[in-house]
């Protein structure tokens, strides 16, 4: 199937998000996707690049986020790629607010936001690269 | 460069915390610095005005968590007002209108603080 492939590379900085947010957000309007859709993209690539920069690189600024925004027929998948520390997303389980406030728990919202928003979240890691790849399906 | 911004406001006894921008995990401590100002002026009843704050990611999400419990032990509340309606889904994708105060006028939160 034919894919259009675009990228971006950011340091593991949070002030580099807003460019990710802005590229995401550029290439799933030109791939003519909805306004909701354009919306929940941006979101979900935003959350998984912070997760990358806290919990993979620890709060080191100067790694490499390689972002990859593939555009096929049917589909939009950004391939999030790092090469820091692989994280355990097989714990995930639904937050509980009541018990994130009286624990005064501010992380941990993240993966709860991809899983909701994209329609597949996967995770890889091969040769000392984590992937994350999340897919939103043409309407 | 920050494209996000709180503006201090006063209403009576309410502090008003206007939010402008993009609230995201690298803006979240300006917000996170701004409710502990709040704190350490013993100012507890806190509206947040979301009329141009254009959007937020759980890193935003996550100071109103850190903050809220203790901002009501003293007696105080969050209060939340005049969200766009995108960043209002996101709150609600969440599931925060089950915890936090959040209505569409600011007045209203105003007035809440008053009758309470």
């Amino acid at each position: 199937m034919a894919a259009t492939t675009h990228t971006l590379t950011i340091p593991s900085s949070t002030r580099f998000l807003e460019d990710v947010r802005e590229f995401v957000t550029s290439h799933a309007e030109k791939a003519e996707f909805s306004e909701s859709e354009v919306e929940q993209l941006k979101m979900a690539v935003d959350e998984a690049c912070a997760n990358v920069i806290e919990h993979a690189y620890h709060g080191e600024t100067e790694q490499p986020i390689d972002i990859a925004v593939i555009i096929q027929p049917d589909r939009l998948t950004v391939r999030i790629r790092d090469k820091g520390r692989q994280f355990n997303q097989v714990n995930y389980q639904e937050p509980d607010l009541a018990k994130y406030a009286k624990a005064k728990k501010s992380g941990g919202f993240g993966v709860h936001i991809m899983r909701r928003l994209m329609d597949e979240v996967q995770y890889r890691t091969t040769g000392g690269v984590n992937e994350c790849c999340l897919v939103k399906f043409r309407n | 460069m920050s494209n996000f911004s709180v503006g201090f406001r006063n209403s009576g006894t309410v502090q008003i915390l206007d939010l402008k921008g993009e609230l995201d995990a690298h803006t979240a401590s300006e917000l996170e610095a701004a409710i502990q100002k709040c704190q350490a002026d013993n100012q507890v009843q806190i509206i947040i005005n979301g009329a141009n704050l254009l959007y937020i990611s759980s890193a935003g999400l996550g100071v109103f968590m850190a903050y809220i419990e203790e901002v009501r032990e003293c007696g105080g509340d969050i209060k939340i007002a005049a969200l766009q309606p995108k960043v209002y889904n996101v709150f609600d994708l969440l599931g925060f209108p089950m915890l936090f105060d959040i209505v569409d006028l600011e007045e209203d939160a105003v007035g809440k603080f008053v009758v309470a």
